[in-house]
């Protein structure tokens, strides 16, 4: 028997029980489907978080103050440890140092106010963190020494307040009731590790130091970023920071009372997390998948049962063993596969579906179903159907004739 | 010297049912001619059941030796036999057993797909069933069919692999006197034309008389014809 003839067979039978065949290919569909969406947007939510890393600058590392938990007291890091950093002397693999100032504030313009993440930054900033403005001017030398009361918005920040996200520069918000000139307008970044990116006040590090972000200890910096020279020179450069603020702090070898993280650290330690998020959701999935076979299975075994007679009539016209386990085996890998196939398509829609409620909410996020994904879900919904066809197949071939005819 | 198409000498046959041994055949020898007419007769428990499975090789004897159109039977695997019934018997049952979803053609084409051949497979299902005069119904469903058209096509399908013996379990059992006779007509008149073995099973004496010969089966011993 050709594999065609066999395949139109075993369609003719599953449309005989249309409704049994269709609730038994419902559940590989649900199953597959499952796999599918969770897969895709397991991936997307790692692309996107991976995304958001690197798009916060190039070859950067992060200091923060405190190291592990048995270091009590950790000195703060300040404006000197800033200095050192970049002195090329001392770190000749890094290329430009960013302290930072970082607190959250009530602004206001006219009726409007919102809460937003203010940043005390100094000019090597924007270009540390890979920051451009849409409109106006950059933070300068200029406004730094003069603690100017200027500011650049975040477009978040800016259309809560204004209405729009152009044409703003000039106008005066208050911070915390003072007023500060609206030098410039920032390019959106999206959705960030902490909160979006794009709700954020920037303003000079000084004028935040002196009048917005006061802190206990002078000079104090809450985040220094630092530029490598180049992506090779990433961990010698991590490497030249902490022998500086080693020598800084006084602190002891294996004491350090700072921690200097990687881009590199933050997408790899993402990159696991998601990871193993994603390998824990298709896991979910994949069971449901499991029980979609074993309704194969009971219907296959149902099918046989009520099909005795047929099975035994079709040994006397000469069918051989393998004639009728083919016979059954193509029914449930049919059942299987077209339940994978459409499984695919609703797993499909429901990423999509993910993706424009995100984008709704304002996080957008592009979930992506990989060729691997489909291969994944196509080559185990056949597999489902084989293994869980197996059985009941095997019981049918099994049949003695002469019983078989006999069955009522 | 005579042509047979089945030798068998003292076949038995022994079911076990739990600790109680069933002898069904208890050494049975009988010989057909191709071409003869043959009812196997027997009341109920007689073994005529037991000797049609094993004449028409659904079932293998316990012991003895049984020869089908020149091929020993009873050491052949499963496979083999099932080889064996596709070119050698054709089957026509009480129930007819016929696949319900299939047109008449695509059951008549059954045993030429099991046996394996790909090209000509419709022109032979077409030419058998008009042999039985079902030429107009070819792609009727058996739920479209009377009893006696359905046991028409389950002759035709019974023919189409041109079988040595066709074996026919109570063929009309299941249809009143008058379609019943017509398809013995059809079946003696297929043996008279083709030459094809017949081989009768039945209780029914009018059925039984127009054989050529009867074989009688009593507890699993030939009483007489063999």
């Amino acid at each position: 028997m050709n594999l065609w003839q066999s395949i139109l067979e075993a369609l003719e039978s599953l449309a005989a029980n249309k409704m049994r065949s269709g609730l038994t290919i419902l559940g590989i569909v649900i199953g597959v489907a499952a796999v599918i969406a969770m897969l895709a947007v397991g991936t997307g939510a790692q692309d996107t978080i991976t995304g958001s890393i690197s798009g916060i600058g190039t070859n950067l590392l992060f200091v923060f103050r405190g190291g592990d938990d048995s270091i009590r007291n950790p000195k703060p890091l300040t404006l000197g440890d800033a200095d050192a950093i970049a002195d090329p002397f001392q770190a000749p693999s890094v290329e430009a140092v960013a302290p930072v100032l970082d607190g959250s504030a009530t602004i206001s313009y006219g009726g409007e106010t919102a809460r937003a993440t203010i940043d005390g930054v100094t000019p090597a900033y924007f270009s540390v963190r890979n920051y451009s403005v849409v409109e106006g001017d950059y933070i300068t030398e200029e406004h730094i020494l003069g603690r100017a009361s200027v500011a650049l918005v975040g477009p978040e920040l800016a259309d809560t307040l204004f209405g729009r996200h152009d044409g703003i520069t000039g106008e005066t918000i208050r911070i915390e009731g003072q007023p500060f000139r609206v030098i410039g307008v920032l390019e959106s970044k999206g959705g960030g590790m902490m909160g979006s990116q794009d709700n954020v006040v920037l303003v000079p590090f000084s004028t935040a130091q002196t009048r917005l972000l006061r802190r206990s200890t002078q000079d104090r910096v809450d985040v220094i970023f630092v530029q490598a020279v180049s992506a090779d020179l990433v961990s010698q450069a991590a490497d030249e920071i902490a022998d500086i603020l080693r020598a800084r702090h006084r602190t002891p070898i294996g004491a350090d009372d700072f921690t200097v993280f990687s881009q590199e650290d933050f997408v790899q330690t993402a990159e696991t997390i998601t990871g193993v998020l994603t390998i824990f959701l298709g896991g979910i999935a994949g069971i449901s998948l499991l029980v979609g076979g074993i309704g194969i299975m009971n219907i296959m075994l149902v099918s046989v049962t009520e099909r005795t007679r047929e099975i035994g009539l079709r040994k006397a016209l000469g069918a051989r063993k393998r004639d009728i386990l083919i016979q059954f085996l193509t029914e449930s890998s049919l059942l299987s596969m077209i339940g994978g196939l459409v499984g695919i398509l609703v797993g499909w829609g429901i990423a999509t579906l993910v993706e424009v409620i995100a984008a709704n909410s304002g996080t957008p996020f592009a979930t992506s179903i990989g060729l691997d994904a489909v291969l994944l879900a196509t080559l185990f919904s056949a597999a489902v159907g084989l293994f869980f066809g197996i059985y009941p197949a095997n019981r049918a071939a099994s049949l003695e004739p002469v019983e078989a005819l006999r069955y009522e | 010297m005579d042509d047979w198409v089945i030798t068998a000498e003292n076949l038995t046959k022994v079911y076990k049912m739990g600790e109680v041994e069933v002898h069904a055949l208890r050494g049975v020898s009988l010989k057909i001619k191709r071409g003869e007419v043959v009812a196997i007769m027997g009341p109920s428990g007689s073994g005529k059941s037991t000797m049609m499975n094993i004449l028409g090789c659904l079932d293998r004897p316990t012991d003895g030796e049984y020869v089908l159109d020149g091929e020993v039977v009873q050491s052949l695997n499963d496979d083999q036999l099932a080889d064996i019934r596709n070119r050698k018997v054709g089957f026509v049952f009480q129930s007819f057993n016929l696949l319900s979803r299939q047109t008449s053609l695509a059951n008549v084409e059954l045993p030429l797909r099991y046996a394996g051949m790909t090209s000509g497979r419709k022109d032979r299902a077409r030419a058998s069933l008009e042999a039985v005069g079902l030429g107009d119904r070819m792609l009727h469903r058996p739920t479209e069919l009377s009893g006696g058209q359905q046991q028409r096509v389950a002759i035709a399908r019974a023919l189409v692999n041109d079988p040595a013996i066709i074996m026919a379990d109570e063929p009309t059992g299941n249809l009143d006197s008058k379609v019943g006779q017509e398809i013995m007509e059809l079946l003696l008149g297929l043996n008279r034309d083709k030459g094809t073995t017949l081989i009768l099973v039945t209780h029914d004496p009018k059925i039984g008389a127009q054989a050529q010969r009867t074989i009688r089966l009593i507890d699993g011993l030939v009483e007489d014809g063999a």
